[in-house]
């Protein structure tokens, strides 16, 4: 059983296809709608967790893909600037998720975007800019490919 | 005093340091070497202990002097990038405070206000190399005349350009909470409601003033690494305070010394100095400083050994307290507990995170024990000390 968070987007010409309740049906995926936002005649976005095996999650995937879901996993909308880091470990305690955690002794912090959640919260709260502002539900918004 | 096994001086160390022979361990090092030797052994053996942290410190800034303009201006308002620098004093002097936000940051009309450039961020673009634009204003006299000056500079461009920084290095600090019902934006970070997280700021074992407590080396005139830089000790912070209560090994139990610091900008790297912002409450910048601390006898073998365990945090909280200036410490906990990444407090595991850097700490503390091996890096003697408390010395020493 692993899990993996990704961000879908449902351009207007789907938006309105059930698709989400077949990974459970037809592939007994456990998902657990993290984030969503549906911009009317315009696109929906969902911030999606899914549980399985890695096998199955792929699947997953691929059938969404099949029905034209736009699958982005999440490091290409959240990430950390290594250089501006200082590892501090301020973000540490207000992560949700320990998506950012330190590991001792060396007292470094880590970031593991597959555990990422996209609350936005380490954005908030990091005094050096090093974690991005979350906008995973902008379509306007540039990502890593922009940066 | 004067009944010590080991008795070392200053020179006697410079001389060991200029002939190669000098033995400097880390801070974090000499924990296990006291350990291993005893005091004693540690002291005849050990002659430098290197610290190091690397925070936010809010009471730093640069004095800068940006030269004469033809014809000459008295400034009596300097911007530099939009973040004004004080300039009540000679006709191109002035000083840019680390939390100055820029002049039209919305600050905090739109809570919490993100204060993405203030007066730390100009000194970390200075020592970047990055050009700033500094724009002088005066008001015009016989001897300057001009009433305008505004020029693209680097900081190779400023006749001179000092960190000065009034209170760093405190000794000590308070572990922050939040015992009141909604989320706060604090200097010590965000902080969730009924206590659900704890924040603190020191880099314990490895910290200046921790390994020195009674400030028995560090004075007027101590060496110092500085902002990736040399720097100086130029006599006791604002705020310093020996007086703070203190544990049975001298330890204190609460921000309690602080050092007011000096360094030439052009030789730091922003590496060691980073311009920082607090949500919700304005911009600061984060500072690296790196103290030798001479093992001059056995006692200060004892004080550089101190360790995470013996170091205790008061716990303060930010939701009603510390803002009022009311109420009193809510506990202690040791930066070993708080280092772990949670402690219980009133039965409840609260989340404990660091804002101080502590792998930069030990970062600093090495690149000062290799300059100090190098030969390149001499002792400054203190020429006063600072103000401090009295000591009955440790029980295993008499």
């Amino acid at each position: 059983m692993t899990s993996k968070n990704i961000l879908l987007i449902f351009k207007s010409n789907i938006m309105y296809k059930p698709v989400i309740y077949r990974l459970a049906r037809d592939f007994e995926l456990v998902f657990n709608i993290l984030e969503a936002k549906i911009l009317p005649r315009k696109e929906g976005r969902i911030l999606l967790e899914l549980r399985g095996s890695k096998d199955v999650i792929a699947e997953g995937i691929r059938f969404l893909e099949q029905n034209r879901v736009v699958v982005e996993p999440l490091s290409d909308k959240v990430w950390r600037e290594e250089e501006k880091c200082v590892n501090c470990g301020a973000c540490t305690g207000l992560c949700p998720t320990d998506a950012l955690s330190i590991k001792r002794p060396e007292m470094t912090v880590l970031f593991d975007v597959e555990k990422c959640v996209a609350c936005g919260m380490c954005g908030v709260v990091c005094p050096f800019g090093a974690m991005r502002d979350i906008t995973l539900f902008d379509p306007f918004a540039e990502d890593r490919s922009n940066n | 005093m004067g009944e010590f096994k080991i008795n070392k001086t200053f020179g006697e160390i410079n001389k060991k340091i200029q002939d190669g022979s000098v033995v400097v361990l880390t801070a974090e090092e000499m924990i296990g070497a006291t350990k291993e030797l005893g005091p004693i052994e540690a002291a005849r053996k050990v002659d430098v202990v290197t610290t190091g942290t690397f925070g936010i410190m809010c009471s730093s800034g640069a004095f800068l002097n940006f030269g004469h303009s033809k014809p000459r201006i008295k400034a009596n308002k300097v911007f530099i990038n939009g973040v004004e620098a004080y300039a009540g004093i000679a006709a191109v002097d002035c000083y840019l405070g680390a939390a100055q936000t820029r002049q039209d940051d919305p600050l905090n009309k739109v809570f919490p206000g993100r204060f993405r450039y203030g007066g730390g961020h100009v000194i970390e673009d200075l020592v970047s190399g990055k050009q700033v634009r500094l724009e002088a204003l005066a008001y015009g006299t016989d001897c300057y005349p001009n009433l305008r000056h505004e020029a693209d500079m680097g900081l190779k461009d400023f006749p001179d350009a000092w960190l000065l920084n009034p209170r760093n290095g405190y000794q000590n600090y308070n572990c922050a909470v939040n015992l009141s019902k909604r989320t706060i934006y604090t200097y010590m970070g965000v902080l969730r409601p009924d206590c659900t997280n704890a924040n603190y700021s020191t880099s314990s074992q490895l910290s200046p003033l921790l390994n020195d407590p009674f400030y028995r080396t560090i004075g007027l005139g101590t060496r110092i690494f500085l902002g990736g830089g040399i720097g100086y000790v130029i006599g006791n912070g604002t705020q310093h305070n020996p007086k703070v209560k203190r544990s049975e090994n001298g330890v204190v139990m609460g921000g309690a010394g602080t050092l007011s610091v000096k360094g030439d900008l052009k030789h730091m790297s922003p590496k060691y100095l980073r311009g920082a912002s607090l949500a919700g409450y304005g911009c600061s910048l984060n500072v690296g400083i790196g103290v030798p601390i001479p093992i001059l006898n056995e006692e200060m073998a004892m004080f550089t050994s101190v360790s995470d365990d013996d170091i205790l945090a008061p716990i303060v909280d930010y939701g009603l307290d510390y803002p009022q200036g009311t109420g009193a410490p809510l506990g202690y906990v040791s930066y070993a507990q708080l280092k772990t990444g949670e402690m219980d407090f009133n039965g409840q595991k609260v989340t404990t995170s660091p804002l101080a850097s502590y792998s930069t700490a030990l970062e600093i503390a090495e690149v000062l024990r290799d300059w100090i091996k190098s030969g390149r890096f001499l002792l400054g003697e203190p020429q006063d000390t600072l103000p401090s408390a009295p000591f009955g010395g440790f029980e295993m020493l008499k």
